[in-house]
């Protein structure tokens, strides 16, 4: 049974904090497979197009008919721990510093031979359920769970080394005027976070969420302005070394493409805070983040980006917001490779519209700050680098995937064909 | 001795002092919120380039950013609607001679310490007139309220029906502007009109009636209370910006000790 | 000895290696670490295997190399590097079956007149980390699917390994000791094994964990070290007064039964039988035993698999005999890489090496009495969850 966590003692200031490691990164393509997979929490193997033999490790011909037509399917994650060590030392500092660490060969039912790590409440031998997961090298890897899930079990070291999850971390929310920060500070004490910071940006202006987010236990309201550089270092001064979960919400939309609007006002808003306000925060927090991974139960885990799935193609009716929304993506790739080394994981909730002023004129489905709020911690609590929430944005992301080019031909067209 | 020779020596000496009416440009000052939907003032904004470092070894500055009615400001005529044809209505077209002259100040505070939406009515003027003399023409005239020394969500005191700071009233501007011929209006609140100056008619008085008949504003000041009701003499130059509607700007005040 | 199941049914007989002698037996002996180059010891060890059999370097037409840490070089550098000209050359990127693999293409190729005289040499360096850097680049399987998951390196892979073996087969750790210890034994024979102390089984059952259930004294201690031997002709080697071994077998087979979800045996399973008819003789006619001992669990399946016990009997097999130079069954007489040593490619040589001195009887301090027909076991290459490549030979010699 795993040993639930206990709430850290505070810092002994005479200690080094612990350098951040992280685990083998280095992959051929094909095994890159199973990272893409991880990012959005699927188990998927290669599967041959010929003879249908489910294959692993990733190879680039069937191991069965040599055929080449190999994809990445979802299939059976049940199996059989067939045998398992304890490595209790390694030559690899990441795997060192974290022995001993459970790992055993899993028969799945669909056939292949699987080394994984073994989460510590699956008895010898016994028959497991197979998960797909990010490492902190942000690699994927297959974890084996306990066929019934038992007591604390997200506790379980092996597994949160995995994941990002909230549980006994201290979180930023940076924009608390956001309609969804109390939804998400909620959901987030919820999870168990202890701390939830929030940043509150104008305190000259009335905040209608104030009173909701002061309602929840552990929330801090402290001024954060995404579009004041120095407004950023001084928050980043004050709590930057006690933020393990940083979740940018902070987005500034308004309707309108390029030729409606006929200035660039609001597309600098835009563009100031949907991009230049991540960078700046970015700036501030991310390299205290990235000394902070390995700092024991409260160690920095992750950077979550709220962006509108629009962000993968653009919807002209809102077309200068999705124009940010891209930049803020790619801005994201580029934190994912400067982030690389420490293993802070840079988390992206896909969004479609939101339930607010700027969306009303949009029929339904619409997402609900209640459900981005649950994504999002679930998005966490998995360990998860793409998350996708509400119909529409899966909806868009399916389609994304399907054609790019046919999915751009019709949001031109009104986002139908 | 030359006029401006007695008035160097009348610095130096301490007989004449310069009293600064002017914010510091901070990015958390507040400026006007309109409804959403309309297009904002941009704040301040102050973005290093390089501080004595590898982006500039013997050198600090910055790049700043900032709308044209940000910080303690000066409106143009072309600001409002009413001013659009006034010729010779934006910054850079203003006769700089305007940029220094007489001030009077009518000092509300007691008034506006008791009621955040204190009016100046004509009634108050011509009380004002009555102890300290008619308004001279050319003057500029500035409503002393203390507001400036409120700070954080004070300052704005928006509520769910909008912004509540004390103004004139369509007759009181009207009474300064067409009857005494004022040079322009100040304030220490965010704008010339009150917080509720849209629910007058004309909406927004000053805005309409200072720019219409092509006279200027100014706010954000502060330390009007430095100010004696007559007497001084007050700088504002805005910047000289090609059509701009406004500017912010170091507003000073002469007076004699 | 179980029959082994073939994959293909054999129509045409394995050709003899008849007139092929083996010569020259040289070790250069282990360090720990070196600060010298995989060249460095390759060099030493072909030019004491040169100066053995009384050749000089323009003597041989023939070289066969093996090394994990000769990048970025190959055996087309050497030859250049080392002033070599032959007209045969092989690059054995085998590991722990390096050895046997080299010598049956060598034997082939003097048979065939492709070549007079070749070396076979290994040889690796061993820097302080060149072990762990070796590990990050050793296969593609291995960086995908199998170092992500602790690390453990080889240890974890044998550690799953021995822990299914364990279970299938009751073997217990005391069985696993007991190879361990006498190896030891026959280690402090030999004046260039790394370990010099006496190894008790107790002390093997207290060592520090390594990868459950391996443990320190099932782990060979990685160093710098080189084999070599030269292939000629038995007329050549007659004519110029050496001693030397005949190859009377060999076999090797690689990524043998893949659909065994746990390697519990090696691919002599498929060619034992066909070693044994090669060489005309049977189990009980082995004099002496040289198994790949990465792991003790691994020297069992190669007891079992190459016949001298069933399937899975191996630890009463070793419970029931012992593993000495002096015993009834000598097994890794030199100390096998558990206490000699384990210098990377060389230790695909270390059993083939010795055997040939058994057979030689020039085999000093670690001599079998009447040592005449050695076999000779190879293993190597973890790719992911198992050790592709195996093979084995029986030499031949007149003895001591």
């Amino acid at each position: 049974m795993t040993t639930p966590l206990r709430p850290p003692p505070k810092k002994n200031p005479e200690r080094r904090t612990l350098s951040p490691t992280i685990p083998p990164q280095a992959r051929s393509r094909a095994a890159m497979g199973l990272t893409a997979a991880a990012a959005e929490g699927r188990f998927a193997m290669q599967v041959c197009g010929e003879c249908g033999a489910v294959l692993y490790p990733a190879r680039d011909a069937c191991n069965k008919c040599l055929s080449v037509e190999l994809s990445w399917q979802d299939v059976d994650p049940r199996g059989e721990l067939l045998a398992e060590t304890t490595v209790r030392t390694s030559t690899n500092l990441y795997f060192r510093e974290r022995a001993p660490w459970r790992a055993g060969t899993v028969r799945l039912d669909a056939g292949p031979i699987i080394i994984c790590h073994i989460h510590g409440d699956v008895p010898p031998r016994a028959r497991v359920v197979m998960t797909n997961r990010l490492d902190r090298a942000g690699q994927g890897v297959l974890l084996a769970m306990p066929e019934t899930p038992a007591p604390d079990m997200e506790d379980d070291p092996q597994l949160r080394a995995m994941t990002s999850d909230p549980k006994l971390r201290r979180v930023l929310i940076v924009d608390g005027r956001s309609d969804n920060a109390p939804a998400i500070a909620k959901a987030l004490h919820k999870a168990g976070a202890t701390t939830i910071f929030v940043g509150e940006a104008e305190g000259w202006r009335p905040n209608p969420h104030r009173a909701a987010l002061q309602a929840v236990p552990g929330v801090q309201v402290l001024p954060l302005d995404v579009t004041d550089s120095a407004s950023i270092r001084e928050l980043a001064g004050e709590i930057g070394g006690k933020v393990d979960i940083l979740i940018n919400n902070a987005r500034f939309i308004r309707p309108g493409g390029v030729l409606a609007r006929g200035d660039t006002a609001f597309a600098q808003q835009e563009f100031d805070v949907n991009v230049m306000g991540l960078m700046r925060l970015a700036q501030a927090f991310g390299p205290g983040m990235c000394a902070r991974t390995a700092d024991g139960v409260n160690s920095a885990v992750a950077w979550v980006n709220i962006l509108s799935a629009y962000a993968l193609v653009n919807m002209p009716e809102f077309g200068s917001f999705a124009a940010s929304q891209a930049a803020a993506l790619s801005l994201g790739q580029s934190l994912r490779g400067e982030f690389r080394d420490s293993g802070l994981r840079v988390m992206h909730v896909f969004v479609g519209p939101t339930e607010d002023d700027w969306h009303q004129p949009l029929p339904p489905p619409k997402v609900a700050p209640g459900s981005l709020a649950n994504d999002l911690v679930k998005g966490l609590q998995a360990g998860l680098e793409d998350v996708y929430c509400g119909d529409v944005a899966k909806e868009l992301v399916a389609r994304f995937r399907a054609g790019p080019k046919v999915l751009e031909r019709e949001m031109t067209m009104g986002g139908r064909s | 001795m030359s006029a401006l020779a007695g008035l160097t020596q009348a610095l130096a000496s301490g007989a004449v002092r310069v009293v600064d009416l002017t914010h510091t440009l901070d990015p958390d000052f507040p400026v006007i919120v309109l409804p959403p939907e309309f297009g904002q003032c941009a704040r301040f904004r102050i973005e290093e380039i390089s501080a004595y470092d590898e982006r500039g070894p013997a050198w600090k500055w910055h790049n700043i950013s900032m709308g044209e009615h940000t910080g303690t400001h000066f409106d143009a005529p072309s600001h409002w609607i009413s001013g659009r044809d006034v010729p010779n209505g934006a910054v850079d077209e203003i006769d700089p001679g305007v940029f220094v002259g007489p001030v009077v100040v009518i000092d509300c505070s007691a008034g506006a310490a008791q009621d955040d939406d204190y009016e100046l009515t004509p009634k108050i003027i011509e009380a004002w007139e009555a102890e300290h003399g008619r308004i001279p023409a050319g003057s500029w005239v500035l409503l002393r309220t203390d507001w400036s020394k409120r700070s954080g969500a004070e300052y704005l005191n928006l509520r769910d029906d909008g912004a509540h700071s004390p103004g004139p009233t369509p007759e009181a501007i009207q009474l300064l502007v067409h009857d005494r011929d004022i040079r322009g209006f100040g304030t220490e609140t965010v704008g010339t009109d009150a917080g509720q100056g849209g629910h007058y008619t004309p909406p927004y008085p000053a805005h309409f009636t200072l720019h219409g008949a092509g006279k200027y504003g100014l706010q954000c000041l502060r330390n009007l209370d430095q100010l004696p009701p007559t007497g001084a003499v007050l700088l504002a130059a805005p910047l000289k910006i090609k059509g701009g509607t406004g500017s912010p700007l170091r507003v000073m005040a002469l007076i004699e000790n | 000895m179980p029959t082994p199941a073939s994959p293909t049914t054999r129509s045409r007989p394995r050709q003899s290696y008849e007139g092929v002698a083996l010569v020259a037996p040289a070790s250069v002996p282990y360090q720990r670490y070196s600060t010298q180059t995989a060249h460095w010891w390759i060099a030493r060890a072909l030019r004491m295997a040169l100066d053995a059999a009384g050749l000089r370097s323009g003597d041989l037409d023939g070289l066969s190399m093996a090394s994990f840490t000769l990048f970025p070089d190959t055996a087309v550098g050497l030859t250049q590097h080392l002033g070599l000209s032959p007209r045969w050359l092989d690059h054995i990127p085998m590991g722990g079956a390096a050895g046997i693999v080299a010598l049956r293409r060598a034997a082939r190729a003097v048979q065939s007149g492709d070549a007079d005289i070749v070396a076979c040499v290994a040889g690796d360096t061993n820097h302080i980390d060149s072990f762990r850097q070796l590990l990050s680049s050793f296969s593609r399987f291995q960086a995908d699917a199998a170092y992500p998951y602790g690390y453990g390196g080889p240890n974890a892979n044998f550690a799953l390994l021995t822990d299914r073996y364990m279970h299938e087969y009751g073997a217990t750790r005391e069985d696993f000791g007991r190879i361990a210890v006498s190896q030891r034994d026959n280690a402090l024979r030999n004046p260039n094994a790394l370990m010099k102390k006496p190894l008790s089984l107790q002390q093997y059952l207290d060592a520090r964990p390594i990868a459950d259930p391996i443990a320190l004294f099932d782990c060979v201690m990685p160093c710098a070290g080189a084999e070599a031997f030269l292939v000629m002709t038995v007329d050549e080697a007659e004519r110029r007064n050496l001693p030397y071994a005949t190859l009377e077998a060999a076999i090797e087979r690689h990524n043998a039964n893949p659909d065994d979800p746990i390697q519990l045996r090696g691919g002599w399973t498929v060619d034992a039988d066909q070693l044994y008819q090669m060489a005309d003789c049977t189990p009980q006619d082995i004099d002496l035993l040289q198994t790949y001992d990465d792991y003790p669990v691994i020297s069992m399946m190669q007891i079992e698999d190459l016949g001298f016990c069933a399937k899975g009997k191996a630890a009463q097999f070793v419970r029931d005999h012992d593993l000495t130079i002096d015993g009834d069954f000598p097994h890794n007489t030199s100390g096998g890489q558990l206490s000699a040593g384990q210098a990377g490619a060389a230790g695909g040589f270390l059993g083939l090496v010795e055997a040939i001195r058994q057979v030689t009887g020039t085999a000093g301090p670690t001599q079998v009495p009447g040592a005449r027909r050695a076999m000779v076991s190879g293993f190597g290459m973890i790719n992911y969850d198992r050790g592709l490549c195996s093979g084995a030979a029986i030499l031949k010699g007149n003895g001591p």
